[in-house]
This record gives C-alpha cells, sequence and structure tokens, in this order.
C-alpha cells in the first residue's frame, strides 16, 4: 500500500492520512495494519493520566521539549472526550502544547475517545503503532482527564505516569483502588501550590503499604509544568524505569500481554460482529424483546434461545 | 465500518488575543457532532500549516481581529498549497473590511464570516462545501 509505504518513511501527511484511515476504519484499515505492523515494536511508549485540570497537556509538552532537545524523535496522542450525544469533540489539548508543535520530529495528534473507555480511544493503540513504525523514538499519550478507574492506558503503554495536584482530597483518596495502583512514576504538579508536600507525603504512605513484589519504588516527582521546573527529573525516572524493564525483561512481559490482549480484542470485535449480523436479521429477536417487555420471557433464557438457533443455522 | 467523522480546526492567526468568537464557534461545530481542533491564540502560520496536516483536518476556520488578514491568511494558503493541503476548505471570520474579500477569496478563501454570523450559517456552508 502506497500510504504505508510514505508514513514508514516519515511523510507527515501520510502518517496523518494512514490515522484518519485506521481510526476511522475505512475500507482497507486492517490490511495497512497488518503492513505496519512488522516495524513495530522500537518506540518507547509513555502515558500520562490524572485528573482535569491537573496540567497533564503542559506537562507532556514540557517532557516532549526536553526529550525533543536530547534529538529524540517524539509522537504525542493527547485525546479528548467525544460527546455521547452528538459525537463531537472539542480537542483542545494542542492550547497548551506550544513549546513542542513547530519543532522539527514532532508529530502530535489529537483524539476523540470516540465512546472508548478508560480515558482513552479504540483507536489509541493502532495509533501508536502508527507512529511507531514511522519511526519515533518516543510515544506520549495523555489521557482525558480521568477520576478514580480509568486504569486502561497502563495495558498499552511500557510507563504509566499519574499526575495529582495539592488540594484534590485527603489521604483516603490514596487508598482507594483504581488509578493510584497504576502509575509506575508520581508526579505532583503545581507544586508551588500550598498542600504539595503534604500529597507527596501522602502518596508515600501509601506506597509504603504496597506489598513488596517488585524491586521497583514508585517515585515521586515535584513538577511546575510552566515553569520547567522538575521536568528532568522526571524524564530521568522515565529513564530510570525504562531500565527497569529492560533489564529484569519485563519489558518483554509486558508487552507480551499486551498482544495477548489485542489479539483478544480483535477476536471478540469480530466474533461478536459475526454473531450481530446473524442474530439481526433473526425473526425471533424482535418478538423475544415484546415477550421480555411483556414479563412473558426474560433476558437470560432469550440468549440460550438465539444461541441455540444460531448454532442450528 | 464507520463513517468517517468530520474534522475541524479553529485557529486565531496573529496577534490579537481575544478568542470568545473562536470559542463559540468551535463550540457549535462540535455540537454538530464534529471533531474540533483548537490550538489557542497567537498561532503563526507555519504551526497553523503544521497542525493542519497532522490533524488531517477537513476544514479550517481562521479567526482574526487584528487587520493583519491580507498577510496571514495568504501565508496559511501558501503554506497549506505547498503541502499539498490544497482541499482543505479554508473559511474566515472576525473583522474583516468588505473591500478586502475578494482578495482574500483569490487567494483560496473559501468565505469570509463578518461579525453577527449565526453560528447555524456556518454550520450549513462548512458541510454543504466539504470536500469530497
Amino acid at each position: 500500500m502506497e500510504l504505508v509505504k510514505e508514513a514508514l518513511n516519515g511523510s507527515e501527511r501520510a502518517i496523518a492520512q494512514l490515522i484518519t484511515m485506521v481510526e476511522n476504519e475505512l475500507p482497507g484499515w486492517m490490511e495497512a495494519m497488518k503492513q505496519v505492523y512488522p516495524h513495530t515494536g522500537n518506540a518507547y511508549l509513555i502515558g500520562f493520566t490524572g485528573p482535569t485540570g491537573s496540567g497533564k497537556s503542559t506537562l507532556v509538552d514540557r517532557v516532549a521539549l526536553a526529550l525533543h532537545n536530547q534529538n529524540y524523535s517524539i509522537g504525542i496522542i493527547a485525546i479528548d472526550p467525544s460527546s455521547p450525544f452528538t459525537g463531537g469533540a472539542l480537542l483542545g489539548d494542542r492550547v497548551r502544547m506550544r513549546e513542542v508543535t513547530d519543532k522539527e520530529g514532532v508529530f502530535i495528534r489529537s483524539l476523540g475517545t470516540r465512546g472508548g473507555l478508560g480515558g482513552i480511544s479504540q483507536a489509541t493503540s493502532d495509533v501508536i503503532k502508527i507512529l511507531d513504525a514511522s519511526g519515533k523514538d518516543c510515544i506520549l499519550i495523555e489521557t482525558i482527564g480521568i477520576g478514580q478507574d480509568e486504569v486502561e492506558v497502563v495495558q498499552i503503554v511500557d510507563t504509566s505516569i499519574v499526575v495529582s495536584v495539592p488540594g484534590l482530597g485527603d489521604d483516603i483518596q490514596t487508598l482507594k483502588a483504581g488509578i493510584m495502583e497504576i502509575g509506575d512514576i508520581f508526579v505532583v504538579n503545581k507544586s508551588d501550590r500550598e498542600g504539595a508536600d503534604h500529597v507527596v507525603t501522602m502518596i508515600s504512605a501509601m506506597l509504603d503499604l504496597n506489598p513488596l513484589t517488585t524491586v521497583w519504588r514508585q517515585p515521586i516527582v515535584k513538577t511546575i509544568a510552566t515553569e520547567n521546573q522538575g521536568i528532568d527529573e522526571l524524564i530521568e525516572q522515565i529513564m530510570l524505569h525504562r531500565k527497569h524493564l529492560t533489564e529484569n525483561d519485563l519489558l518483554n512481559a509486558k508487552r507480551k500481554e499486551r498482544i495477548g490482549r489485542e489479539i483478544t480484542k480483535l477476536l471478540e470485535q469480530k466474533i461478536s460482529q459475526y454473531v450481530h449480523d446473524r442474530i439481526k436479521g433473526m425473526h425471533p429477536f424482535e418478538d423475544l424483546i415484546e415477550q421480555i417487555n411483556n414479563r412473558e420471557n426474560d433476558p437470560y433464557s432469550s440468549v440460550d434461545i438465539l444461541l441455540n438457533l444460531l448454532e442450528e443455522k | 465500518m464507520t463513517e468517517k467523522k468530520i474534522r475541524a480546526m479553529v485557529a486565531k492567526p496573529g496577534l490579537d488575543g481575544h478568542d470568545r468568537g473562536a470559542k463559540v464557534i468551535s463550540r457549535a461545530l462540535r455540537d454538530s457532532g464534529m471533531e474540533v481542533i483548537y490550538t489557542g491564540l497567537r498561532q503563526t502560520p507555519e504551526q497553523i500549516v503544521s497542525a493542519a496536516i497532522q490533524e488531517d483536518i477537513d476544514v479550517l476556520l481562521l479567526s482574526i481581529l487584528s487587520g493583519a488578514h491580507d498577510h496571514l491568511f495568504s501565508a496559511i494558503m501558501q503554506g497549506l498549497k505547498e503541502k499539498k493541503m490544497d482541499k482543505v476548505l479554508v473559511i474566515g471570520g472576525g473583522v474583516i473590511p468588505q473591500e478586502d474579500i475578494p482578495n482574500l477569496k483569490k487567494a483560496g478563501v473559501s468565505e469570509i464570516f463578518g461579525p453577527g454570523t449565526s453560528t447555524e450559517t456556518i454550520i450549513t456552508y462548512v458541510k454543504e462545501h466539504l470536500p469530497s
């Protein structure tokens, strides 16, 4: 495919068009991904997640700039929510990404969640692959502003960074399950604000309670992204985490798990599409809805009935 | 297979610092079901062209109040052309004197909407003039 070839050679226009094709599942997208796949696996994937307004976009901007200055080529995927009602989205992360927008070798793509769960979109992992195959050294993924349990990003990146800010709650928040469990690195941004040290102490106390299953003790980095403070230390920690993963052969294990999940997901998608297509045209489907609504039947038995019909076919 | 979503970009070239209008337009486009990339204030033509490429947009809406539209719009149009992005529908808005409009259109800007234009008018225009 010509488009894939051009994208692999680094043409920004081709990369962008390929992303559009895959994100919209336009004809041929899976063929294109098959051709992209052999060229993936070289980029290092870093996820940024945290609440709305915690400064993720600014942080990504400054980290990207620092990495750019160290001669890494960078891909950035910035995700914002799509409306569940209209499907529209306001993708505004570029507003905060001002330092890197015109730097050579930096490619930024904004994505709407389009119904995807966990702060990322369905297509995110394919967009990562396209940027990876096009030769980017590091890919930074910024989730939508999240609350407590949007942890999916951890499954698609190598290093997850959880961004907190002062003033969001007491220490019980750090004890809750969910996003506080997924950080490989914790960042306390806007750390010139009152209460920053307290947040650091709370996260640290939470980490003390973790079972000693790993030799990696998650570092906590204080930053003021708008003033470029703490960025170098954050990058140092990212590199240390990467080293930790590679030296202990954890990176491979992580990536294999990812591949496993990916096959399962694609398989489930195809199976459910197949089943849906066949059930849709079936006469009893409408009847069953009517019966269930009249309480003459129930959804649980109906599934068995439909599956039996599928098998008979 | 899903239908391709329309991607619009709202950009503020140049030095004026007023983006209320750009935000209202962005919101209206969002509510019409489009994905709207908003770039924020004080963008150079190079930044706008580069973002247009990377985001693979269908429509570019430029808002300008500073009076430098002649220079900025033609620089953007030129940049888009050089990067083979001339299929993108480009629309201008803001404070632009009537007598300047023919020149802008000659440079490739599809339409100029002045103050007071309803958001419906703009959305309808965009949907009717989208590149196929």
